[in-house]
């Protein structure tokens, strides 16, 4: 039996989903695409963004949007220093738990930061627009760290 | 923007997974044979059963399996099943047919297309053979062969399907 050659090839296996988003993500989405940024009133007073179609404690439907700020406050991150293909962004990043002013839970979104050691827990981070804004959670764009002087 | 859009009531969230498969050595030789034009199995060497595409061990003993194992391209139908539904991405027009095919010589089925044949009268036993491309687009791939169709010899008993040897049925 003859040494075979090596064979090898790329595949690529796609599962094109598309998701309905329903009133209450649609209405966030919406928001994004106008660059504003909205949560939702929870039963206990809570505002939770990205926004919930239900209570997470009564389950009850929930409908009272509240607007909140680009700004906030990081709550925890962690830094990726090799970036992959399907990340948001080529430079080393740090994903984030950001709370927004206003809200009163965090969100995961991501931070662009030149080195890791300009992120802390308790930064101040203000969000990034995309140029063009299609109704989609990366019209925003990442946030970008607010100087200190300046919050 | 100043112009009033529609609410946004859906997004694309596809899903890639980007793979690069290399063959291990079994699967290299096999398709180094197909490249060629042969279907080639593995025996092992405890069961004796022949393995198509050879994956370089036998499942059920988890030996190794080495002994090639050259093999007809006469083959039987397993089972099948008529695909009325397009699938996306997939070239092929339904309705068509998708069996597994037991080569003779081999004891597994692989699965393949089934064509020139009237897809309401294709049957569990019914005999087929491999339609080749062209020599000069054999690749290493096992559409090498556009499809099986079927052939004048009589059906083989369920019992019998996955025991033929290479030389064939006799009815």
């Amino acid at each position: 039996m003859s040494q075979p050659d090596i064979l090898n090839q790329a595949f690529e296996l796609g599962f094109t989903y598309t998701r309905s988003t329903g009133p209450v993500v649609g209405r966030f989405l919406t928001e994004l695409r106008d660059r504003n940024i909205v949560g939702i009133k929870a039963s206990d007073g809570r505002v939770v963004v990205p926004p919930m179609e239900y209570d997470p404690d009564t389950a009850e439907a929930l409908s009272e949007f509240v607007d909140v700020g680009e700004e906030g406050e990081v709550v925890s991150f962690a830094w990726v220093k090799e970036p992959r293909e399907s990340h948001p962004s080529e430079q080393p990043f740090a994903w984030a738990m950001i709370k927004l002013d206003g809200a009163d839970v965090p969100m995961v979104h991501w931070i662009r930061a030149g080195r890791e050691a300009d992120v802390s827990t308790g930064v101040r981070v203000r969000a990034v627009w995309a140029e063009e804004t299609v109704g989609f959670i990366t019209d925003i764009n990442g946030f970008e760290l607010v100087p200190e002087e300046m919050s | 923007m100043s112009e009033r859009q529609d609410p946004v009531t859906g997004i694309e969230a596809p899903i890639y997974l980007k793979y690069n498969f290399t063959a291990g050595a079994a699967p290299a030789r096999f398709l180094s044979q197909i490249r060629k034009g042969v279907l080639t199995g593995q025996r092992c060497p405890r069961c004796e059963q022949v393995y198509i595409p050879p994956r370089g061990s036998c499942a059920a003993c988890g030996v190794a399996t080495e002994e090639e194992v050259v093999l007809s391209d006469k083959a039987t139908v397993e089972s099948f099943t008529i695909v009325s539904i397009p699938i996306p991405g997939n070239p092929i027009q339904p309705p068509y047919i998708v069996a597994n095919l037991v080569a003779d010589g081999a004891n597994i089925s692989f699965i393949h297309l089934m064509s020139e044949c009237v897809n309401e009268e294709v049957h569990i036993g019914q005999r087929v053979q491999a339609v080749w491309k062209p020599e000069e687009e054999w690749d290493y791939a096992m559409d090498n062969i556009r499809y099986f169709k079927p052939i004048d010899e009589p059906d083989v008993p369920v019992e019998s399907i996955g025991t033929l040897p290479v030389s064939g049925w006799e009815g």
